[in-house]
């Protein structure tokens, strides 16, 4: 018998997860997927916000506000790379001037400290590749930003090692009630628990009605983004927004924690929930709007596109609370934007909630506030990087050449706890195959490290968990199983034409 | 009856698109060339294309899994097919030297596969 | 620290053809500084014939290719590090780089040659919309797969982009008994070399369909298919003619880029056409003693040039080492009309590697007919007429010592198009 179940691995479960493994009680979460920060807490902005977009009095202000005052020291305890760099967000017209003065007395409502209005003149002083058209700009000297995979990891890693149990690959089906608790089913087992936390981010909503509790819909909301090759990471320091609309923070251009510069997102409701797919019209908009803000976008630098979904209730406002209908359940549902900042102060509020409702936290001694050492050589001293070698000279193997990425640091996110099984788990690690060839060199190789540590045949290597294997076939596997007669004889093709007249764009 | 084929040239850039007319595996008429050049390839490639094969073999080696090889001289197109299914179970053990045989006579060709690299360990 | 008087960055066919060289020019302390476990740079992989018909005078695979040049090393006396990545050069030609046996080395050399080649362009640099499943890969990471691991990355397969790997890789997986359903190129000809075309596509009918790309990418977990449609001029896609095909891989081969972080590191200035250094009449960047080779240089078709290039490359850095030369007048090249790059960049006639310098270029379109005209402030030096330029594949002109003396100020390349032919 547990405790409590956590449905869902994202950022939210898994802050609750880190929170509540400081109890002596017995705490799973269960995760649809192979790893955790496999849905919205993978692809969104990572940014760390101030606090000022949120309605006074909303979740979203007060969690926001007191998310991004607890950041700093949890990334800290859990060496998770933060830069507090602020953020700005630009007015570009005359007109827009006015929202920031709303934008800035929101904020102060809000509590968000050293929010100030700066003009032209200073703005280009901070950022000099701003369009050279702006008149104005908030300044939100509190926003940061953090790597969202490495940090939802970092915390999954914490709870693990201080006895929350994970199970992967294994969605809920069902949740029936039982003997004052539930019966929590997936597909290949069950457990039994007191509590349910419904963490499932943008299918909370079906898990709630699942379990006979309040009834409310998720939107998924999809934003689509392109990233920069870190040889442009200088073009702006800031996180930097335009002036909002009411429904979302608009198309910013953004710094990332690990050196390169993003665009994105823009702002779509569709009805499949697994859609993220990058589309083309998508593209366009981001560039477009990237480049009302920074003109100069160096578009032939995008190293990658991708798109990520936000989960919108039709409250418009996060759901944090204790089921009325069904007791023992706790929503934690419709956790959009702000939510990764919201995330350590959601779980604070989930444990007093789940203390209302009579769970019975008593602190553990010896709670472990850190993860083992993560090892990124690519950011040491030539020093350091000699003595590691000295003591293991898997550190002077370098796998992924475009991020300084050594076997070691491989084998090292393979071993971990609650260590990467596919070749995406690696890259979101160590970012092996995140650089600017995306996984051309390495991934090859990281696929024979993920086959000789996890003791596996290389076909069953995957990038992302069952069926998406890499390797379709073995050695010579597809000859004779086939018919070859059928192309040896010359087919008639359009081919050699000449037809010249175009330039060569690629 | 005679038949048409097009053949591009490859012997230079230009890339000629030559129609050929055959009959009974003789050629009757030719158009589009340019050069002398052209006419011999053609002519091979229509009454008997051969081409040089280059795949691999197993290699049994720590570390290494495949050895490229290559047919040492054209093969008839027509028996590509039936070397890469002899090579299919031709496994090499090293040492091995670029120009070793790792198959004599494939497919019935009279041309051996030869290794195209060295391994020594 | 070490001290070396010539370390070369890379292995691959630039490296070691430069080794060689500088090695018989009289260079004595001569290193090669390699990533990988063996030498031979991406030719080990290329196991197709077709390589070293200029310089060997016969048609030679990837490996054999290499192996003629690996096989000279230990008589030159050249010394090799393998599995040593190179992490930093500084302007003063110090080099930083790691392995697992010695740790961090630190190099002092009085001159360097960058040999790293280039890379794969990636799917991101193109905005193929569209999922992200396991199937997609460029050529070159497909070709390792089946040529080095003995694997077999896909069944069904769709090419975009008629690069040559991708040609190659089309009749690779076709003779494994994989499936190519067809090559797409989004310009309105190949971007291969012609005897790529006929000897990989057309010999197993595999249809190359110009003037088409991908405009989605079909599957969750692994690639189900690709919708593909018809480009316009300005090479949009045409969406009436959106067509679905199913595969479970897609395989990319649209191009290659220059690998020049760590030359960025020792200042030197950039072409933006070729993305690589600008270099001079000895391959020398204008960062003093460096030089570069190959690939890094600018991405070339034939591997024959490129170990031309890396000979030049290695006299040049002899010349260096011995003669500590100062600064000559220097001769700026430009690429004119109709063309996308000249190399080299500037030529210093009093140091010239001999009486006649290579001149290496790439046309911006393809001309049946084209006029190439060498000019200078006081007048044209040259012309030379060409049948058959494409952008794919390199000229090549070779000036006189004596042409290069008269000109004034700068050559400036120009190839104009001559009047337009009526056969098609």
């Amino acid at each position: 018998m547990y405790d409590a179940v956590i449905i869902g691995g994202g950022v939210t479960g898994c802050m609750i997860a880190r929170e509540l493994s400081r109890y002596d009680i017995k705490v799973i979460l269960l995760e649809k997927e192979e790893d955790v920060a496999c849905g919205t807490s993978k692809a969104n902005s990572a940014v760390i916000h101030a606090g000022f977009d949120a309605k006074p009095g909303t979740w979203k202000a007060k969690m926001n506000v007191r998310g991004n005052v607890l950041f700093p020291g949890i990334c800290d305890e859990l060496d998770v790379p933060y830069i507090n760099n602020g953020s700005l967000v630009v007015a570009v017209e005359d007109g827009e001037i006015k929202i920031l003065e709303k934008l800035l007395n929101q904020g102060r409502v809000n509590g968000v400290p050293g929010l100030e209005i700066i003009g032209h003149d200073e703005l280009m002083k901070m950022e000099p590749n701003l369009n050279t058209k702006v008149k104005a700009a908030l300044y939100a000297p509190t926003a940061g930003i953090v790597c969202p995979y490495e940090f939802t990891i970092a915390l999954a890693e914490n709870a693990a090692i201080n006895g929350v149990e994970f199970r992967f690959n294994s969605p809920v089906i069902e949740i029936a009630a039982e003997d004052g608790g539930f019966i929590v089913k997936t597909p290949h087992d069950f457990v039994k628990t007191r509590f349910v936390i419904n963490a499932a981010g943008l299918f909370s909503d079906e898990i709630s009605k699942m379990a006979g509790a309040e009834e409310y819909t998720i939107t998924p909301r999809k934003g689509e983004y392109l990233i920069f090759d870190k040889k442009f990471g200088s073009l702006i320091k800031k996180v930097i927004f335009p002036t909002p609309s009411e429904i979302s923070k608009g198309i910013l251009v953004c710094p990332t924690v690990d050196g390169n510069i993003f665009i994105g997102p823009n702002s779509n409701d569709i009805r499949d929930k697994t859609d993220v797919g990058v589309t083309r019209e998508g593209i366009e908009e981001i560039i477009e709007g990237g480049k009302k803000l920074v003109p100069e976008l160096p578009l032939s630098g995008v190293i990658t596109s991708f798109a990520g979904l936000r989960a919108v209730s039709n409250t418009n406002d996060f759901i944090i609370e204790a089921s009325r209908k069904v007791k023992g359940f706790v929503n934690v549902g419709g956790i959009q934007s702000p939510g990764f900042t919201s995330a350590p102060a959601i779980a604070e509020t989930v444990i007093e909630i789940l203390k209302e409702e009579g769970m019975d936290l008593r602190e553990k001694p010896g709670f472990v506030p850190t993860r083992p050492r993560k090892y990124r050589f690519r950011e040491m001293d030539n020093l350091t990087r000699q003595k590691l070698i000295e003591e293991n000279p898997a550190f002077g193997h370098v796998i992924c050449r475009c991020e300084t990425v050594t076997e070691a640091e491989i084998v090292d996110a393979i071993r971990r706890p609650l260590g990467a099984k596919s070749l995406d788990g690696i890259k979101r690690r160590t970012r092996a195959g995140m650089g600017r060839c995306q996984g051309g060199f390495c991934s090859s190789r990281v696929l024979s490290i993920l086959a000789r540590e996890l003791k596996i045949d290389p076909l069953q290597v995957t990038k992302c968990g069952p069926g998406s294997e890499i390797l379709k076939g073995g050695y010579k596997e597809f000859i004779a199983e086939k018919d070859m007669d059928e192309y040896l004889n010359t087919v008639e093709v359009e081919s050699l034409s000449w037809k010249g007249g175009a330039t060569n764009a690629l | 009856m005679s038949d048409k084929k097009n053949v591009t040239c490859i012997i230079c850039p230009v890339g000629c698109r030559i129609e050929v007319e055959i009959e009974n595996g003789n050629i009757l008429n030719l158009s589009g060339y340019r050069c002398r050049r052209s006419l011999q390839y053609v002519k091979d490639e229509v009454t008997s294309p051969k081409r040089i094969l280059t795949t691999t073999v197993r290699l049994k080696a720590k570390g290494a899994h495949v050895l490229p090889v290559r047919t040492r001289a054209p093969i008839p197109k027509s028996l590509l097919k039936e070397a890469m299914k002899e090579l299919k179970s031709v496994s090499v053990a090293i040492p091995v030297k670029m120009g070793d045989v790792v198959l004599k006579d494939v497919a019935g060709t009279g041309v051996d596969v030869v290794a195209s690299r060295s391994w020594t360990e | 620290m070490l001290y070396k008087d010539l370390v070369i960055i890379g292995g691959g066919p630039a490296g070691l053809a430069a080794a060689l060289e500088a090695a018989e020019q009289g260079v004595k302390d001569v290193m090669i500084v390699e990533r990988d476990s063996g030498l031979g740079g991406i030719l080990q992989q290329c196991i197709h014939n077709g390589f070293g018909l200029h310089v060997f005078k016969e048609e030679l695979t990837g490996p054999e290719y290499a192996q003629r040049f690996i096989d000279r090393l230990d008589n030159a006396g050249i010394e090799v590090l393998l599995d040593t990545m190179v992490i930093e050069i500084t302007p003063d030609k110090r080099i930083f780089a790691v392995n697992s046996e010695k740790g961090v080395l630190e190099i002092q050399a009085k001159a360097v040659i960058l040999a790293m080649g280039c890379r794969e362009r990636t799917r991101g640099a193109l905005n193929i919309p569209g999922f992200r499943p396991a199937g997609i890969f460029t050529a070159g990471t497909a070709q390792r797969y089946v040529n080095i691991e003995g694997y077999m990355p896909g069944k069904e397969v769709v090419i975009l982009g008629s690069g040559d790997i991708g040609l190659i890789m089309a009749r690779r997986f076709t003779l494994e008994g994989a499936r190519v359903k067809c090559v797409l190129e989004i310009m309105p000809y190949s971007n291969g070399l012609t005897r790529n075309v006929v000897q990989c596509l057309e010999d197993y009918g595999i249809p190359l369909r110009l003037s088409h790309t991908v405009i989605d990418i079909h599957g969750k977990k692994r690639v189900e298919g690709v919708t593909v449609a018809k480009v316009d001029e300005n090479l949009k896609p045409i969406l009436s003619t959106a067509e679905f095909i199913s595969c479970d891989t897609l395989l990319l081969s649209v191009g290659l880029i220059p690998e020049n972080e760590l030359t960025k590191m020792t200042g030197a200035d950039f072409d933006a056409n070729t993305q690589g250094p600008m270099v001079n009449q000895r391959m020398e960047t204008s960062c003093e003693g460096i030089f570069a080779c190959g690939n890094v240089l600018h991405v070339h078709d034939l591997v024959d040039f490129v170990t031309m290039e890396a000979k030049f490359a290695a006299r040049g850095a002899a010349q260096y080492l011995k003669e500590k030369d100062g600064p000559c007048r220097k001769m700026s090249v430009i690429a004119g009309e109709g063309l996308r790059y000249v190399l080299p960049h500037a030529v210093g006639v009093e140091k010239m590697l001999d009486e006649k310098q290579n001149f290496f270029m790439r046309s911006i379109k393809p001309m049946k007919k084209a006029r190439l005209s060498i000019q200078s402030e006081n007048g044209t030096i040259k012309t030379r007429m060409l049948s058959y330029v494409k952008p794919s594949e390199m000229i090549n002109i070779e000036l006189n010592k004596s042409e290069i003396s008269k000109a004034a100020g700068h050559l400036k390349f120009i190839l104009q198009e001559e009047g337009a032919s009526d056969e098609r």
